[in-house]
């Protein structure tokens, strides 16, 4: 099929047609939309594949190498060895810290976030809905850093929340949390109890937003027909909103889970000296040298969040997205 | 319609959302405070003074201003970058149907879902396999890779709604490709490419994990600022430095969502 067999020549085009190289290439284009098709997706295509899957094939590639303990070499010699090193028990301690802390970030950020969606999908109209998004989305984007740094603010010893805490009279509240081992510190900014606000801080919106989606989809008469027949809010609650709003929960946790196995900075900054999978890989490549055990590290996150991903899926998660 | 709409939220769920909402904005709020206290040393609260003397201090301050210069050059490169494939891209996956085509929107997708520590090392090592040292070019080149889904999530939402009708339309009429990109793909598609930008420059200007990797000696401003943050020099510039980030991040934003509000999907879902 080719141009000139629909158009006759003489039909009036209501723009110039171009002629020469440019209308060429435009007959071409029209003639096979496959060569237009591959011409559009290479450019994405190489630059993500070269770039990006690149890189990711290099660094599994090392996580194959080891180093030699003696020279601080990097040995390029396929092995498992340094897989192994993952099971030592300063590492599995890291791995299983992380991990602990990803799943209570994560039931934190529903049981927070849980609240403002249902509202939001349900009980906001018009311009508040609109609010309510705004309200969501300016946390979302602003500054990552800045926030972390405002929870740094409130959170030191001579910060608000001990002012306000002491102004209540609650301040003996702080030092009772303070002085319990593995949670407390010598001041919240200091302590796991920090590092773990200021995760369910910074990833809030990505809990709100999809949890929303969800509710926003359960229709109405489901509700009415649940209590009609019978069933007490708590009830319609429990076994109608509740399980569909799951599979939103659901993928509103992908992204708490995975953004805190791959974190490092809030750790650095807020928290205990104690590693998590993040800094411990930021500091085998960066001070330590050692490529291959970062490589082997960042391992782990993929592996937990191919496995979380596939369970997501088999929940419908991904239709919540 | 929903039968609620006239009942009004049972008052748990009424203080639940408010106390939720305030965690999320307060802590940005007491941002803007520190900006203007008087005390240098530690973040003492209540605020012993207020100044404005610590504006002038970060306005005369050569290496705020170099971090700033160099974060809004990768910014605006990175965007134009992902601008062009984020938009042929999407133009593709949503013109035709073919085989793989699953497999992009996951690629496309697949630099943001995994943790950015990940992507970060990755380039790093690929950097150092492949000899590469460390300039401007390296940063862009990461920061591209992650701001494509942006543009690439916008652009595919606004071509859903647009009928290829239309554009069956202007062939029929007589124009050529070219043509018909310029005067109705383009003016279609144009708010959306543009909202897609501004988060993708939002997204660059504000980037710390990947950058970490990428950057070598030099210094964005969320460099700038983890410096700051783990090796305090001076506080106050620090919550000046703070504030501004939060003031030219927020008006991209604000102006994305006034382009794309009427769509069905803004924005990304995610960083």
């Amino acid at each position: 099929m080719t141009l000139a067999a629909t158009h006759p020549p003489s039909a009036p085009a209501i723009l110039p047609s171009s002629g020469g190289m440019r209308g060429a290439l435009a007959d071409l284009f029209w003639r096979r939309p496959r060569f237009l098709l591959v011409l559009m997706l290479a450019p994405p295509l190489l630059w993500l594949g070269i770039v990006y899957i690149g890189s990711l094939i290099a660094l599994l590639m090392q996580s194959f190498f080891s180093i030699d303990e003696f020279s601080g070499l990097i040995d390029r010699h396929v092995t498992l060895k340094t897989y192994g090193d993952l099971f030592q028990a300063a590492n599995l301690d890291i791995i299983i810290r992380t991990v602990v802390m990803a799943a209570l970030v994560t039931l934190a950020s529903v049981a927070v976030a849980f609240p403002i969606a249902y509202y939001a999908a349900r009980y906001a109209r018009g311009r508040w809905k609109a609010l309510f998004y705004l309200a969501v989305m300016l946390p979302l984007w602003s500054s990552y850093l800045v926030k972390v740094y405002a929870w740094k603010l409130i959170l030191a010893k001579e910060g608000i929340l001990t002012w306000l805490l002491a102004r209540l009279h609650l301040g003996w509240l702080l030092d009772g949390w303070l002085a319990l081992p593995y949670v407390g510190g010598s001041s919240l900014s200091v302590s796991a109890t920090g590092t773990f606000i200021a995760f369910v801080y910074v990833w809030l919106p990505f809990m709100i937003l999809p949890v929303q989606a969800a509710l926003e989809r359960v229709p109405n008469n489901l509700v009415e027909a649940s209590s009609d027949l019978g069933a007490s809010p708590g009830q319609t609650f429990r076994t109608v909103l509740f399980p569909l709003a799951l599979p939103g929960i659901v993928a509103g946790s992908i992204f708490t889970f995975s953004l805190t196995l791959g974190d490092y900075i809030i750790p650095q900054i807020i928290g205990t000296s104690r590693l998590f999978i993040g800094m411990a890989v930021y500091a085998q490549q960066g001070t330590a040298g050692n490529i291959p055990l970062a490589a082997a590290f960042t391992v782990v996150p993929i592996v937990i969040m191919g496995f979380y991903l596939w369970g997501a899926k088999r929940m419908g998660a991904f239709d919540a997205l | 319609m929903r039968a609620d709409r006239n009942q009004s939220a049972p008052l748990p769920l009424k203080i639940a959302a408010t106390c939720g909402l305030l965690f999320l904005h307060l802590p940005i709020l007491l941002i803007f405070v520190y900006a203007f206290t008087t005390e240098e040393k530690t973040f003492q609260w209540p605020l012993p003074g207020f100044t404005l003397q610590w504006f002038g201090v970060t306005w005369n301050r050569p290496d705020v201003w170099a971090a700033l210069s160099l974060s809004v050059r990768v910014a605006a490169i990175s965007t134009l970058i992902a601008l062009i494939l984020g938009t042929l891209c999407s133009a593709a996956v949503s013109r035709s149907k073919f085989f793989g085509r699953e497999a992009i929107s996951l690629l496309v997708i697949l630099p943001i879902a995994l943790p950015g520590i990940i992507t970060g090392i990755a380039l790093r090592s690929a950097f150092s396999l492949a000899d590469i040292p460390f300039s401007f070019w390296t940063i862009v080149l990461g920061h591209a890779t992650f701001c494509v889904v942006v543009v690439y999530n916008n652009a595919v939402a606004r071509f859903r709604r647009t009928s290829g009708s239309m554009i069956e339309a202007s062939y029929d009429l007589g124009a050529d490709g070219f043509q018909t990109f310029r005067h109705v793909v383009l003016p279609n598609i144009a708010t959306a490419l543009l909202a897609g930008g501004m988060l993708a420059f939002a997204l660059s200007f504000d980037e710390v994990i990947v950058t970490t990797f990428t950057a070598g000696q030099q210094q964005t401003v969320p460099i700038w600022m983890l410096e700051e943050l783990i090796r305090p020099r001076q506080r106050p510039v620090t919550n000046v430095v703070a504030m501004v980030v939060v003031l030219v991040t927020l008006l991209p934003i604000l102006f994305a969502y006034y382009l794309t509000r009427d769509g069905d999907q803004i924005a990304g879902s995610g960083k």
